[in-house]
């Protein structure tokens, strides 16, 4: 059953829970982190009001900074401005940034360790109709895979807003996942959060279940359903939440595995590189135990609805399901 | 400041240059490695504004009102080092460490290694972006009266580097009177020469189009450089470009317009080149003879 400590949204399984965009939670986190702190500033590549930093340029038109369609530039006046003493965040399609400017933020923002938060909006293949080139789907791996960043995936848009703000004050380069489409509000202002913390979201922290699936963005949602018709078949899990993907918070996931002994990886995102492998890097050397992956199968994206290609990429609900019952049975063969 | 520039001043100037080219050739000949052409060609400017144009502060590298350069060709960064460690930001002899194990002096710039540095570069054109990026944030701060200068250090062969013009675009834009960029122009790049290689002219029109300040100068003429960035410091409503026409391996008779000396030391192979083991000695030749002003104690 849903941890009644982590406070999460009491409607979470009503057929109308209530659906936010993530990518507003960075909007309205960035206007608040640039009404406590004078030294935050926003550049944009061109989107603004797709990535919602239209809401701090609107406010502070004096501290944003308009790049154009030029993000290789707008990562590396990002790292300028943060030899200066700002805290510079950057908006942009996942796609483009972190990915057109990978080298630049590896170089001028990583290698020099400057402060500077990049969001990267539209992530997954829940872009949907824009098709494979907007859909971006390694952008876990090429962020995580450099030294001094700290990436984040947010569930929802009340915990997108939280990790905005904590960026602003972590003094380090930071990466946020952001998605574009409305996704089901999971978690409450109340829900703790800390930078580094995995949550367990479903079932209880320290108990047993028969499968753990952890879980990291808008798909912590169809795993919260998973767990839930899972108990119906008379099978427990629990659902660890990791919002915070570097640093990997070790300490939950090995707790997951020895209390589960088997684990489902659930993210919108290759399989190479993302949420599942830092996963299965901390156990192989801790605790190892079966461990199912659901993601992309080293596939690019294409267009469609939504559920169309979460079902077509194998990453809908049954996916999951069918994936935990695997896994239960690898345990105990 | 720039207004009293006197012939003993000039003939000061000459000398610290000489002597920064006499530790570049040392410096390459120790690690075994790098660039020689850039450095030497540039080791005029780097002297003129470390010794004279750029507000700073050797005692207290990181008083926040100093003048900013940021090098955004890193490969040519013996020139750096060598004018840092003359000008008093650390000892001589610690430029033999370059490019070796534990070094502060990284093959390419790296801040995490030596702090006093504005940016860690080598990988080409995003120097000036992060230039510009700093320009931004010191107006916000200071607004249009501010008197801190930032100064880009460009190579010619790296503005084939389409984020520069993303940048250059940028300060036009954002009519960054605190910027000025001083480009290498000394024709030449790692595969040959850069009109060869990929046609670059003409530099100042191409600026002036995306709204800057552009000229050129002789980059080894003391008066002509410090003129130059004068009149760039005085133009406060736009960014400024000086095109710097420099000689490649400028003091070394052999390394002297010839792109095979851009990424390579003395002591290479290199056909219809002097010897290996002979250039060390001809290049140290040339330049403590050079004029006949330098003195040869080392002969």
């Amino acid at each position: 059953m849903i941890n009644s400590s982590q406070k999460l949204n009491p409607k979470l399984f009503d057929k109308k829970v209530e659906q936010v965009p993530i990518r507003q939670g960075f909007g309205e986190g960035l206007l608040e982190a640039g009404e406590k702190n004078p030294k935050v500033v926003g550049l944009c590549a061109d989107l603004k009001e797709s990535t919602k930093m239209n809401l701090f340029a609107d406010k502070f038109p004096e501290r944003f900074v308009e790049i154009g369609v030029a993000e290789q530039n707008l990562a590396s006046v990002a790292s300028g401005m943060a030899a200066m003493g700002k805290i510079p965040f950057i908006s942009s399609y996942a796609m483009f940034s972190p990915g057109r400017n990978w080298e630049q933020i590896r170089t001028t923002i990583c290698y020099n360790d400057r402060p500077v938060v990049i969001a990267g909006s539209h992530a997954g293949v829940s872009v949907g109709p824009d098709g494979g080139t907007h859909q971006a789907i390694e952008d876990l791996a090429i962020t995580r895979v450099i030294p001094n960043m700290v990436v984040f995936s947010p569930c929802d848009h009340i915990e997108a807003k939280k990790i905005t703000l904590a960026s602003a004050e972590l003094g380090k380069p930071a990466y946020i996942r952001l998605a574009r489409e409305k996704t089901p509000v999971i978690t409450t202002m109340d829900t703790p959060f800390e930078v580094g913390k995995g949550q367990i979201f479903y079932g209880e922290e320290k108990g047993k279940a028969d499968v753990g699936i952890v879980a990291t963005g808008a798909l912590v949602y169809k795993a919260l359903k998973v767990a839930e018709k899972l108990k119906g078949d008379g099978i427990s899990a629990k659902v660890l939440n990791i919002s915070t993907i570097k640093p990997l918070d070790n300490e939950s996931v090995i707790n997951l595995a020895k209390t589960c002994g088997a684990i489902v990886s659930v993210e919108e995102h290759q399989i190479a590189g993302g949420l599942g492998s830092a996963v299965v890097e901390c156990l192989s050397q801790n605790y190892p135990v079966p461990q199912e992956f659901i993601g992309v199968k080293d596939l690019f994206g294409q267009s469609g609805k939504q559920d169309e290609l979460l079902e077509h990429y194998e990453m809908g609900e049954n996916h999951i399901l069918n994936a935990c019952k695997k896994v239960i049975g690898r345990k105990n063969s | 400041m720039l207004n009293n520039l006197t012939d003993e001043k000039i003939a000061f100037l000459t000398e610290k240059a000489k002597e920064i080219r006499i530790s570049i050739i040392e410096m390459l000949v120790s690690a075994g490695s790098g660039h020689s052409a850039g450095p030497l060609g540039m080791a005029d400017i780097f002297t003129a504004l470390y010794f004279y144009i750029l507000r700073h502060n050797p005692k207290d590298p990181f008083w926040e009102e100093r003048d900013r350069l940021i090098l955004s060709n890193g490969h040519i960064n013996p020139v750096l080092y060598a004018t840092l460690a003359h000008v008093g930001y650390f000892p001589v002899k610690e430029l033999l460490t370059l490019r070796k194990f534990g070094t502060r002096l990284q093959g390419h710039p790296h801040r995490e290694f030596l702090p006093i540095l504005e940016t860690s570069s080598g990988p080409l054109g995003s120097g000036l972006s992060q230039a510009v990026g700093m320009a931004i944030a010191d107006r916000m701060d200071k607004g249009k009266t501010s008197d801190r200068f930032f100064y880009c250090m460009l190579g010619d062969g790296e503005l084939d580097e389409g984020q520069n013009w993303e940048a250059i675009m940028l300060a036009g834009k954002e009519r960054l009177g605190n910027l000025i960029a001083i480009v290498d122009r000394n024709n030449i790049q790692i595969d040959g020469y850069t009109e060869d290689v990929m046609p670059l002219d003409s530099l100042t029109h191409k600026f002036e189009a995306f709204g800057w300040h552009a000229e050129e100068i002789d980059g080894h003429n003391f008066s002509s450089i410090i003129e130059a960035v004068g009149r760039a410091q005085a133009v406060f409503d736009g960014p400024s470009v000086i095109i710097a026409r420099t000689i490649p391996g400028k003091g070394v008779s052999f390394m002297e317009k010839d792109y095979k000396w851009h990424g390579n030391p003395p002591g290479t192979d290199i056909p219809g080149e002097p010897p290996k083991d002979e250039q060390a000695k001809i290049a140290l030749h040339d330049l403590r003879t050079l004029g006949g002003q330098i003195k040869s104690e080392h002969e």
